[in-house]
């Protein structure tokens, strides 16, 4: 989240879109009820479902799934044309007024540069046009055709409330009445929030429309104000901590992981630290220098070969190793083993056939859980659920060895959550881990220690970085979660003081950091995670002094940008930031804290300094498009030749199928019920009943009209099967796409073949089609048909 | 002392059940695995261990679907037509806070609360044969604690705390619906039974049926008379008869029979 969950109370606007917090955040949703007695705030909620969301808001918009962009990019279109946008903060904080170079251009489907052989765009032509000292040039009328402002009118253009409506299946009235709510937060004294979760990120052009969302909120003035932002609402207690600490691609930080072409530090350090793209600047990730030599001491010490960049791992020029690509891989038989902590790939992964199948290539297998999951017994699917992988190897046949560890869960170990709100939380152990269950760090460690022994004593290959990893806690086999959070605040190497935030890091290598992110966290004046102050002092409900949120204990993200470029709050009543003339006070500013307001822009992260509508960073354009999902019961509107999202990634190997629109004429829909923790609560004994057997929401209207509640249905998609019992909804309604009806199948994903509560897993229908950004899978709007049984 | 209330304002209702599961983890009962039924409902209908039960209504009207999300409980009637019926002295009980509650020691399991109850709340159970239904925590509430339903619910849709209070809160927040537009926003505190303990704030008050919420509950007319003029009248019936029997003694002395052979033998054996 930009902001956070308290900050929510502070909106006039809601939209909910890609999530459904009242039941999948019902704690949470409490601030939204919060914004709704105190503020009157208006709540818009567009859903394929009429959700409890939509049940409590004030206007509901039903579409089609995956088709927000569609949606997004009609509202961004309704506001610049009806004026209803905040042109004096567009001016200050973002990059409308740059200049884009003349060879830039969209033209049926596709963004200048595809290069239809590679599969991919040449970026060369989405950039700025720059001036003798390399800045980008500006046009601060905004009126020059080539400005980002005038580009974006353009390509919205074609987003009209009627193509809208075409296109997600909502009437032309609710899409209206939906905008004027949303866009009358464009004034200076009134804000919106957007709340999303995984109905946006899981789509083949997921970044995009998250990309979407923040065109949305920049045309309206709403970042960096309270009761504004984009606010991802993430799906598990420490989802956002797993996020900060790294990915495949990324170091923690997000620091990017090393490719093979950057030999040296060096050259690193070169490719990863941006340049400033506007004289006035600040461009803080110019200080790249300094974390990843911190983390780097972090990991190997004082340590020599380069600050021990050398014994880093390198990923391949150009390779990709995110959740789709990896286990693809696997299927191929190229990977040798598997160590699936805390995650359950077989329940998880789209196409559970494929997953399967990967996983019988390997060699060994650990699994460290709290239950035995259907990844630990995957080699039993034949016996367990033989109707929904009759392909799937019988247990005999199959090689993979797999260790299975038992693991403590979250009451069983302390440490920090990290919520959504980016607030990092200590917690105490409420009791050991039971039987032979290992905390996770002594896992972790264990193998560590053991695998490290094996090398020294049996040598192996590339195994210096082993030796060579710094690993000085107190208890080695089991280091203390204080202690690694002390290393993740780091301290300095002269001094052996902890360091008070990341502003203290240095690039001579005389500070130690895990992550710079979370600099700050544990102080010479303690474990700031800790602290329980309710202090409020600017009542915008930022209480600093409750734990500790990253980066700096800023709670607001951008909130420079809530005032103008004299430092004037747009809004007086809801100022987060003021500045006396000298220092900036209220929450931590996003800002240099003594700099004048005129000093630099106000988004010090960002090269351009400025926030971005045009983003030349993303895979498949700098400006977000509608690309139907990888299957879909029609063409693009917009651009029927160029359909789906050229640069996604769709694999089609042995086990990947995409069915076609006759044989598989209806859209399905994953999501999860307020009933169930996810795949956890069908293992406990006590189960929301009527919710313990797997529901598949069906339209109002369907054709088969033999279906009734409660009967057993078979949906089927070109990767697999599930059945359960149907339930008739007029929840979900059949949307008229362009002369067509369009039904929808809702599909809850709480089952799988193990467990005392079992079903089918909901991912047997799932695709291998992932976003070309983040690699998330697309589980939303993919082909199914439905019959009974 | 202060008649205690719960405040239910269904307007901040999102149906996530948190009151049902801290209802059946305080009061230490069991889910009994309902049938599929293609609701969300937990349980189609209040049982004897499973006293708060969540309602998922739904309505369309011109094309606009509604799905209202309401609670429901025991009442806690001012006049209660389960207390007006009972037969069972000390049974179900009345506290001086308002909340009404059943001491099971004293239950007979007759029944009659059952009938007596305009709302439909209390349920026998057939394991146990006593009757059972939601004592607004008086065991939490006695001690200053609020009930474990009020406590638990994220969305402040739940208050607990003096009844006129929350009548006046009530009466606010209703009247802010009515000026944002809601005509018909108002609120559920029926008079048939003298008012509840248990106050709704409705969106749609002039249909609270669509909450599944009796419009004009009463409680019966017999039940009115049962323990009234029924009951005055039995004893008087009662009191005549026994003052009967002592004067015709008094003024015939015993019976005497004209030979012993009319005499009944052994009557005790």
């Amino acid at each position: 989240m930009t902001n956070g969950w308290n900050d929510i109370a502070n909106a006039d606007v809601i939209l909910v879109m890609g999530g459904n917090p009242a039941e999948n955040h019902p704690v949470g949703f409490r601030f939204v009820m919060e914004a709704r007695l105190k503020r009157k705030a208006k709540m818009v909620c567009v859903d394929p479902r009429f959700n409890r969301t939509a049940a409590v808001s004030d206007c509901y918009v039903p579409i089609r799934s995956g088709t927000d962009i569609a949606f997004l990019g009609g509202l961004i279109h309704y506001a610049l044309s009806n004026g209803k946008f905040q042109a004096d903060y567009v001016r200050q904080h973002t990059n409308a007024s740059f200049l884009v170079k003349s060879a830039f251009g969209f033209e049926g489907g596709h963004f200048s540069g595809w290069d239809g052989g590679a599969g991919a765009y040449d970026k060369s032509s989405w950039q700025y046009e720059l001036d003798a000292q390399g800045f980008a040039k500006v046009d601060p009328t905004l009126e020059n055709p080539r400005t980002v402002f005038q580009l974006m009118k353009e390509h919205y253009s074609r987003y009209t409330a009627e193509k809208v409506s075409e296109i997600c299946g909502c009437s032309v009235a609710d899409f209206h009445k939906a905008a004027e709510i949303i866009c009358s937060a464009a004034t200076e004294d009134r804000t919106g929030t957007v709340l999303y979760a995984l109905g946006w990120t899981q789509h083949s052009h997921s970044v995009q429309l998250i990309h979407a969302a923040a065109m949305v909120q920049l045309l309206l003035g709403n970042i960096g104000m309270p009761g504004g932002g984009v606010n991802a609402q993430r799906g598990h207690a420490n989802i956002q901590g797993a996020t900060d600490m790294g990915q495949w691609n990324m170091l923690p930080g997000y620091l990017r992981i090393p490719r093979a072409n950057m030999a040296t530090l060096d050259a690193y350090l070169r490719a990863n630290t941006p340049r400033p793209l506007r004289p006035d600047s600040l461009n803080y990730w110019g200080n790249t220098p300094k974390f990843m030599k911190s983390l780097l001491r972090a990991y190997y010490g004082e340590g020599q070969n380069d600050f021990g960049y050398g014994w880093l791992p390198k990923i391949a020029e150009g390779a990709d190793h995110s959740w789709g690509y990896f286990f693809d891989e696997m299927h191929e038989g190229r990977i040798e083993g598997l160590i699936s902590f805390g995650m359950n790939p077989v329940a998880n992964g789209p196409n559970t056939a494929k997953m399967l199948t990967a996983l019988a290539k390997l060699k060994w297998m650990i699994v460290v859980e709290n239950f035995e999951t259907e990844t630990a017994a995957f080699w039993n699917a034949k016996t367990l659920a033989e109707k929904d992988y009759p392909v799937a190897g019988q247990p005999a046949d199959i090689e993979t060895e797999v260790f299975l560890l038992p693991a403590s869960c979250f009451a069983e170990k302390d440490g920090a959550f990290v919520n959504s709100s980016r607030w990092l939380q200590w917690k105490e152990a409420a009791l050991d881990p039971p039987g032979q269950a290992l905390r996770d760090q002594e896992i972790v460690a264990r193998l560590f220690l053991k695998i490290r022994d094996l090398y020294r004593e049996e040598g192996g290959k590339a195994s210096e970085p082993l030796m060579a990893m710094r690993w000085d806690y107190a208890t080695p086999h089991c280091p203390s979660l204080v202690e690694v959070a002390r290393e993740l605040n780091g301290r300095s190497l002269v001094t052996g003081k902890q360091l008070n935030g990341f502003g203290e890091l240095q690039d001579d290598g005389t500070t130690l950091c895990g992550n710079w992110i979370y600099s700050g966290s544990f102080t010479e004046a303690g474990n700031q995670m800790a602290r329980r102050g309710q202090a409020d002092p600017t009542a915008l409900g930022l209480y600093s002094e409750w734990s500790w949120s990253w980066p700096a204990n800023r709670r607001i993200l951008y909130n420079r940008a809530s005032a103008d470029g004299k430092g004037q709050p747009w809004d007086r009543t809801r100022a987060p930031l003021r500045w006396d003339g000298t220092r900036w006070s209220g929450d931590t500013p996003d800002y240099k804290a003594d700099a004048a307001p005129e000093a630099f822009g106000a988004f010090i992260m960002l090269p351009e300094g400025v926030a971005k509508f045009f983003t030349p960073e993303l895979v498949e354009g700098p400006f977000p498009e509608h690309y139907e999902p990888a299957e879909s019961p029609v063409d693009n509107a917009l651009h029927p030749e160029v359909s789906f999202n050229p640069a996604a990634k769709v694999f089609t190997g042995s086990s990947d199928k995409l069915g076609t629109r006759d044989e598989y004429p209806y859209v399905g829909i994953t999501y999860r019920l307020t009933e169930h923790f996810h795949y956890w609560t069908k293992h406990t004994a006590r189960e929301a009943p009527s919710c313990s057997r797997i529901s598949l929401s069906k339209c109002r209207g369907w054709p088969e009209k033999n279906i009734r509640n409660g009967d057993q249905v078979r949906v089927t998609s070109a990767r697999g099967q599930v059945e359960g019992f149907a339930l008739v909804t007029k929840r979900l309604r059949g949307l008229n796409i362009g002369g067509k009806t369009v039904y929808q199948v809702g599909l809850p994903i709480h089952w799988g073949f193990v467990g005392r509560v079992r079903g089918p897993l909901i991912n047997n229908l799932t695709a291998s089609v992932y976003d070309p950004n983040s690699g998330t899978p697309e589980y939303k709007g993919f082909l199914v048909n439905l019959e009974k049984v | 002392m202060t008649t205690v209330a719960k405040l239910i304002d269904t307007t901040l209702c999102i149906g996530c059940k948190a009151c049902e599961v801290a209802c059946q983890e305080w009061n230490d009962q069991e889910f009994t695995l309902g049938t599929f039924d293609g609701t969300y409902q937990t349980m189609p209908d209040l049982a004897p261990n499973f006293w708060n039960l969540i309602k998922f209504n739904e309505f369309e009207r011109d094309g606009q679907l509604s799905w209202l999300m309401s609670k429901y409980q025991c009442m806690h009637c001012a006049d209660p037509g389960c207390l007006r019926a009972c037969p069972a002295p000390g049974a179900i009980v009345q506290l001086k806070n308002g909340i009404v509650d059943f001491v099971h020691d004293n239950c007979i399991g007759c029944g009659y609360c059952i009938t007596g109850c305009p709302f439909d709340v209390p349920r026998l159970s057939p394991v146990s044969k006593k009757v059972y239904k939601c004592s607004l925590c008086s065991d939490r509430t006695s001690v200053g604690m609020t009930p474990a339903c009020i406590k638990t619910c994220p969305t402040s849709c739940l208050t607990f705390g003096a009844r006129d209070e929350l009548l006046r809160k009530a009466e606010i927040r209703a009247e802010t619906l009515r000026a944002d537009g809601d005509a018909d926003a108002g609120i559920y505190n029926p008079e048939g039974v003298g008012g509840t303990n248990v106050i709704y704030v409705l969106r749609e008050a002039s249909a609270p049926q669509k909450y599944g919420l009796p419009k004009d509950p009463t409680i019966p007319w017999t039940l009115s008379l049962w323990k009234g003029p029924v009951k005055w009248l039995g004893s008087l019936v009662l009191a005549g008869g026994i003052l009967g029997t002592f004067f015709h003694y008094i003024r015939f002395g015993p019976r005497e029979y004209k030979d012993e052979s009319d005499r009944p033998e052994n009557p005790a054996v």
